[in-house]
């Protein structure tokens, strides 16, 4: 057996900070089956004892899209093209759904796991990629209920289109999961110290979703409001909401430049997201 | 022979912020930040109180743990021990990388897994093969890990029969049994254990300290374990560290270090403190012995005087106890006496009081008195803490021929034997 104590063989070393940027791969990936089961739990417990169960996962789309469809087109006179509007409706809703539901996991990360946090170690991150990965599961749910609404306009005759970019789609997903957890990551960092942060995002994210194209085409913003269009054109959320019905109805504009920016965007809050929340998982048990 | 160190404490030490978070802390974070932006040292560092929690500090930071120094050797069950508030649990979670130190550095050589308190991660929903699967998980452990003990894991727990229901039916006993075999049959290198015994009947702790001396002994793995219950720590651990105030009283062979605990005790026949403003508060115990100072002769008569004072008058249904605890932490006399009952204290200010034993039986040894102050009724507690050690020993009794053996009980009866004809 080797004795011999050399000051540099030890297996880890506990200090009081972190390095600037420390992303442990590495140990993330030893904690993987942690990710499966955090997921597993998730999945299995969310509607226990509810009697309709994972249905509500399609009820709760279906109704926003029924009333955006009455209020913002049959109200409003939001004009979708040929695509039907219900449907036009169902695309950005079940999209920004899975953007919402990312966020809104992940920014209590610290704040909701608090007990546990406090008695085991494991890589914190895992936390909020489960949260990502389980709504992933409700996203699927959701966009087959989209699959079968689009199939059934089919059959009666709308002009419905696939661009063939549709291939693409997954990869969408993956950047609004991606900005989901960043932006979450970053503002549970925050809320263990300020809890003003968890009221914020509650109005926050209904805010958002005006500014995020969800109910209307992105043209149509630039059109009415010359003035004002360039928040949503600024807002990555719209342009990947822009680019979903673009892939799946073939409606709207997408430019290469677009998706590169809003990639870039993307990349950065996560970056930023993981540093702060390097940094937030040391010592936040003693500040929630 | 040179000694293999596993574990290896540096100048340890936790600094904490009293107090509530608010508009105060801000303009401390904003100041941390700008003296850290120009390269200056955190101005907080410098400042806080030692760790004693029943005297007013100055200061808004206390310091948890100061300048902690410890080696632990493979194989080595440490002990650590102190009073409530010593720094024991923030010793442990710094160890197990729940917080970060706020200075020094720990470095080891083998995994470390904790204990901190079993049955983390339960879900109430999930069965209990599946909570397992996921508490192993969360303790560290792979799949496949738990899959190849899941059978040994199951025995252990005792817990065959519901293993498929889920976790919120069972009954609190069961849970924790579940949680500490998943738990005892992890495999770091050294593994932390705070205060689990203290739950699980009879039959179980004796299994679980057994599997402890098992983990410890025959497999040579290095255990970490905190607890209140001195008669444990004995058992299973080979040295102990006291903690006091944060710091390290002392690192000493157990049973030294359990004396050193025990003398810990604040070693005087009279206690004297400064009175709470805004609740109702022991100013001072004062026990008058049979032999003087803290030394008293078993059989003799023991008072003990009691000054309470009272801030303001709206405080009924006072209660007020004591207890005559030894030094394994065992309770072995408790009195008490309630307002309701006996108005004790009728005035502002102090209040006096007195207990009288006509012959105090306990056996000799080394004792120390714990005071309540509560009140009986909202069963808000106002004061409690430990106080006066009292000293006992077999004076002016008949001696058996082989003397008076330390433990041999804790309480003499005056009693007499009839042999019949």
């Amino acid at each position: 057996m080797n004795n011999t104590n050399t000051s540099n063989d030890w297996l880890f070393e506990i200090t009081p900070k972190n390095k600037f940027f420390s992303l442990n791969l590495k140990e993330v990936w030893q904690y993987r089956d942690l990710l499966f089961l955090f997921v597993k739990r998730d999945v299995i417990t969310v509607y226990k004892q509810t009697v309709l169960g994972p249905l509500w996962y399609l009820i709760q789309p279906l109704f926003t899209s029924v009333t955006f469809t009455i209020i913002f087109n049959s109200v409003a006179g939001i004009n979708t093209g040929t695509v039907p509007p219900f449907l036009f409706n169902l695309a950005g809703i079940t999209v920004w759904n899975y953007f919402t539901a990312c966020l809104n996991g992940t920014s209590d990360t610290f704040k909701a796991n608090a007990g546990i946090f406090g008695k085991v170690y494991f890589p914190r991150i895992i936390t909020p990629l489960s949260v990502v990965v389980s709504n992933l599961i409700k996203f699927g749910i959701q966009f087959l209920i989209f699959i079968a609404f689009y199939i059934f306009y089919y059959l009666n005759g709308a002009s419905l289109s696939l661009n063939s970019l549709v291939v693409f789609f997954p990869l969408l997903i993956v950047i609004m999961g991606v900005l989901g957890l960043g932006l979450g990551m970053l503002i549970s960092s925050m809320v263990t110290k300020y809890r003003d942060f968890s009221y914020l995002i509650g109005f926050g994210i209904s805010l958002l979703m005006y500014l995020s194209a969800v109910m209307y085409p992105m043209e149509l913003i630039k059109e009415k409001l010359p003035k004002y269009g360039w928040i949503v054109e600024y807002n990555p959320l719209a342009y990947i909401i822009e680019t979903a019905r673009y892939m799946l109805l073939n409606v709207g504009k997408v430019s290469v430049l677009g998706l590169l920016y809003t990639l870039t965007v993307t990349i950065a809050v996560l970056l930023i997201g993981i540093l702060v929340f390097n940094r937030t998982e040391k010592s936040f048990i003693d500040t929630v | 022979m040179e000694k293999d160190i596993i574990l290896k404490a540096e100048n340890i030490s936790k600094q904490y912020r009293l107090g509530q978070v608010g508009t105060g802390t801000l303009s401390h974070d904003l100041n941390r930040w700008w003296h850290q932006i120009r390269g200056k040292e955190n101005p907080y560092l410098k400042i806080g109180d030692v760790n004693d929690r029943s005297t007013k500090g100055t200061s808004d930071y206390v310091w948890a743990l100061q300048d902690i120094n410890f080696e632990v050797e493979r194989g080595e069950v440490l002990g650590i021990i102190g009073k409530n508030g010593a720094g024991k649990s923030t010793l442990l979670k710094i160890l197990s990388k729940v917080t970060a130190p706020t200075t020094g550095s720990i470095k080891s050589r083998g995994r470390i897994a904790s204990l901190l308190e079993v049955g983390t991660g339960f879900n109430g929903e999930m069965t209990g093969r599946e909570n397992v699967f996921l508490n192993g998980a969360i303790l560290g452990m792979t799949k496949k890990e738990i899959t190849s003990k899941l059978d040994e894991i199951i025995a252990f727990s005792g817990c065959e029969r519901y293993i498929d229901t889920p976790v919120k039916r069972y009954s609190s006993g069961m849970t924790v049994r579940l949680a500490f075999a998943v738990a005892a049959f992890l495999e770091p290198e050294i593994l932390v254990i705070d205060e689990v015994l203290a739950v699980g009947d009879a039959e179980f702790q004796k299994k679980a300290i057994g599997k402890m001396q098992d983990i410890s002994k025959g497999e040579g793995r290095t255990v970490l374990f905190v607890s209140h219950d001195l008669s444990a720590i004995s058992t299973l651990a080979n040295r102990t560290i006291v903690l006091a105030n944060g710091k390290i009283k002392a690192i000493e062979e157990t049973n030294k270090a359990i004396s050193i605990y025990s003398s810990l005790q604040s070693s005087n026949a009279v206690f004297c403190q400064e009175p709470l403003a805004n609740f109702p508060s022991l100013t001072k115990v004062e026990i008058v012995t049979s032999e003087g100072g803290t030394l008293h002769a078993n059989g003799k008569s023991l008072r003990i005087n009691f000054e309470i004072n009272m801030p303001g008058d709206n405080y009924e249904n006072l209660a007020f106890a004591f207890q005559i605890i030894n030094n394994l932490n065992t309770g072995v006399l408790f009195t008490y006496i309630f307002d309701i009952d006996d108005p004790l204290c009728k005035k502002n200010g102090i209040n006096k009081l007195s207990y009288e034993f006509d012959k105090l039986r306990i056996y000799k040894g080394n004792y120390f008195i714990r005071i309540h102050l509560a009140n009986s009724k909202t069963r808000e507690k106002f004061q409690e803490f430990d106080c006066c050690s009292l000293e006992v020993e077999m004076i002016n009794q008949k001696e058996p021929e082989w003397g008076w053996q330390n433990n041999v009980c804790q309480y003499i009866e005056d009693g007499k034997w009839i042999v019949s004809e």
